[in-house]
């Protein structure tokens, strides 16, 4: 609702339907919703029972101005009204259904007012049944940085830091664990006589992130996922210490991203834009997933070294891998049961 | 007159906070000086966001969370002094409990400021007040720290309130009134030290904060560092004031410090065993701050000094002829001080984060903007010490009383 329908609102509450009626068959001008009170009373021949009502309806006018101009954001703009709005909304897992459709209109408003951008923000649920997990084939990875690519690009992460949730790591065959891995290499791949594993969020089963924040801006949802509420966290950081996997990332300044890059499909909980000082991670694309399809690093991916499914499914594929492959998770004996396992040919 | 009421007393108090010598005015000048450098440089951070700082994903807590950690451990020291004089009714202490629970409290508002402005969002810190906001405790350490940090901190405003505000009046405090709130913050001492510690020893992530000996390690370096800073404040005010402080106190003080001064060095040999007897994966956050690591070695020249310092001050402490002269006691403390403020803030949190999770090794060094911000805080806090010992002091010497005590005879 914008500023000037407000004050309407707030008008209309003063009049009587008859008198609202006369207002708006006077009103001469486009809006026939509403005539503004000083219109009425300067351009109009009035009665005394007229310019008295209308006169009434311009101190109510007045007064709705004054309240707006004084809400502390100030200006008396919209958008400084959905600021103020969206200021003290709750914890999104509180929110009752209406309370979340009310925070996407106004979030899709300001991204409208703000960039001109026309973003869709989904708020689809866990699906009933579903547990998702993923696995990742170290005998096919080859390091081309595809899945890296193509995620940056879904979860519009920050170019201005060059975010990026995968990490693709490069082990000398023969060498086990990351105490050996080059995490960062700019050469031709596949090197000879190497192996890729890469990392991401592992969506624990037992998070320790989820732990320790103090404000539970961050949850497990029933399919597993594990989601940040952008707008409730505090940016303390603690979440980013717990995580044994480095799985977190922290906006330390304003994100950057080119206005035509932007994936408008979005997720209140998944990839929209984030702001500066909030935390930020993996979500498994929740904005695709929960809608039946596969991660963007899933689909990104040339050698078929990633498998992403329902683990509750006892035909998927990643019900397959976990039965019929030899596989083995990271730094287990942590007891965080990661979601997320790896796997040989 | 009128009777007395907290608003003579708040009255009285300003002013007498905010007269004084010239010498003092230039003190309590630089200071704010301190703090107008600080501000501008927090609201560059503000700006632009923490950016600004020396973190980054790899070490996401540095100087602010170091500050922090330290000096959660010099309010907690204040019960030093607190436990012998209102529960063991030792008259010794009498003269320098107050000044510690003035240290105290400025410690206190210095990590609440330290913890707000390593915030990301601290315009959404109300997200963190139970009801209002979402509260996660018990599950989250840090829900604890803010209670009972709060609750400490109003703990150590109420008693040396109600205290000095009896003097004020020219009354006899009732000890029946604040004795049971004396014994609930010694308690409360143990626990804000215990709970700051359990809130890195509580991350399997990060090893070298996952033992055992954490807390303890916490409890016995804040005993010595907290007693030891009092020992410089009371020397400070003994030969600046005329309110004199005498040697037993000191003698006592000393002892403390220095015994806790010889368990902390204890409990570091103790980690430093386990740590290099047979280094195992988990000991690299330990080669790297101690030696360095691939090449990395920001800490070393730190931690080296740290040591040096720490050894080198326990030893001339626990010799008695040494430690008897207050100028050598003095320059202990300040080494002691300084020594545990390495130790435990730069050399405790920013090496767990290195190496990373996943093998990263990435150096850590404050930035300027940082620094600034730092100064400031340390400031506020000199700040807030000077003018809470000044009213102290004034009320004590029977300097600042109220009128209609004034008239009724010169007893305070």
């Amino acid at each position: 609702m914008s500023n000037r329908e407000k004050i309407a609102e707030k008008v209309r509450q003063w009049l009587k339907p008859a008198d609202r009626r006369r207002l708006r068959r006077d009103d001469g001008g486009a809006d026939t919703r509403f005539a503004e009170g000083a219109d009425a009373v300067m351009n109009k021949r009035l009665d005394r029972r007229q310019a008295l009502k209308a006169m009434v309806t311009g101190a109510a006018a007045g007064a709705a101005v004054v309240q707006t101009a004084c809400s502390p954001l100030g200006g008396g703009s919209e958008k400084a009204q959905l600021n103020w709005e969206e200021y003290f909304k709750k914890n999104y897992r509180l929110m009752t259904d209406e309370e979340r459709a009310a925070t996407v209109t106004r979030l899709e408003r300001l991204s409208k007012l703000e960039q001109n951008a026309d973003p869709h923000i989904q708020t689809t649920p866990p699906q009933k049944g579903v547990l998702f997990g993923y696995a990742f084939n170290i005998s096919k990875c080859q390091g081309y940085m595809d899945c890296v690519k193509a995620c940056i690009e879904e979860n519009n992460l920050d170019r201005g830091s060059n975010m990026q949730y995968i990490r693709i790591f490069e082990i000398e065959n023969g060498q086990d664990g990351l105490a050996s891995a080059n995490g960062d290499f700019y050469h031709e791949v596949p090197a000879e006589g190497h192996y890729y594993l890469g990392t991401q969020c592992f969506h624990c089963e037992n998070p320790p992130c989820v732990k320790v924040c103090p404000v539970g801006a961050t949850w497990k949802e029933d399919d597993g996922i594990v989601v940040v509420d952008y707008d409730w966290c505090i940016g303390c950081r603690y979440c980013e210490a717990a995580c044994p996997y480095f799985g977190r990332r922290f906006n330390w300044s304003t994100p950057q991203i080119p206005a035509d890059e932007v994936n408008q499909e979005q997720h209140y909980l998944g990839n929209r834009p984030r702001k500066k000082g909030v935390m930020e991670k993996c979500t498994f694309c929740v904005q695709r997933t929960r809608k039946g399809k596969l991660p963007a690093c899933v689909e990104a991916c040339p050698t078929g070294a990633r498998v992403f499914g329902n683990l509750l499914d006892p035909d998927s594929e990643i019900r397959y891998v976990l039965a019929n492959k030899k596989v083995f998770r990271l730094k287990e004996e942590l007891g965080t049961e990661p979601k997320f396992w790896y796997f040989t040919d | 007159m009128s009777k007395p009421n907290p608003i003579h007393f708040f009255k009285d108090a300003f002013v007498t906070a905010t007269s004084g010598s010239l010498r003092y005015h230039l003190w309590m000048g630089c200071l704010t000086f301190l703090m107008i450098l600080g501000s501008y440089a927090y609201w560059v951070q503000l700006r632009e966001g923490l950016v600004v700082t020396g973190m980054t994903d790899h070490v996401s807590w540095g100087m602010y969370i170091s500050n922090f950690t330290f000096l959660v451990g010099l309010a907690a020291a204040a019960v030093m002094l607190v436990l012998p004089t209102y529960i063991l009714d030792d008259v010794d202490f009498g003269r320098a409990v107050l000044i510690g629970e003035g240290v105290a409290v400025s410690a206190l508002v210095m990590c609440l400021a330290f913890v707000t402005v390593d915030l990301g969002g601290p315009h959404r810190a109300w997200h963190l007040i139970p009801k209002l906001g979402y509260f996660n405790w018990p599950q989250s350490l840090l829900t604890w720290d803010v209670l009972v940090l709060n609750g400490y901190l109003a703990l150590n405003l109420l008693i040396p309130f109600y205290i000095l505000y009896s003097h004020y009046k020219g009354e006899k405090p009732d000890k029946r009134k604040y004795l049971p709130f004396v014994v609930l913050s010694v308690f409360w001492a143990v626990g804000i030290h215990l709970v700051t510690a359990f809130l890195y020893a509580g991350l399997p992530a990060r090893p070298f904060w996952h033992n055992a000996l954490l807390g303890p390690r916490f409890l016995a370096s804040a005993f010595a560092a907290g007693p030891g800073f009092i020992i410089l404040v009371l020397g400070v005010i003994h030969t600046q004031t005329a309110y004199t402080i005498r040697s037993v106190i000191f003698d006592k003080l000393a002892m403390i410090t220095t015994v806790a001064a010889q368990i902390n060095l204890v409990m570091l040999g103790s980690e430093l065993f386990v740590e290099f007897y047979h280094p195992t994966e988990h000991a690299e956050s330990a080669m790297y701050l101690f030696f360095g690591l691939d090449g990395h070695d920001a800490l070393v020249p730190w931690i080296r000094t740290a040591i040096v310092l720490n050894v080198v001050a326990t030893v001339v402490l626990s010799l008695h002829p040494l430690r008897r002269r207050r100028p050598i006691l003095l320059a202990s403390c300040a080494l002691l001080f300084l020594a545990i403020w390495i130790e435990k803030g730069m050399g405790m949190v920013v090496p767990g984060f290195i190496p990373g999770p996943l093998g990263d090794v990435v150096d850590y060094s404050p930035t300027w903007v940082e620094i600034w911000i730092t100064g400031g805080i340390w400031a506020m806090g000199f700040f807030f010490l000077s003018a809470l010992t000044k009213v102290a002091i004034e009320i004590e010497t029977g300097r600042m009383v109220h009128v209609s005590a004034r008239k009724g005879g010169e007893d305070a």
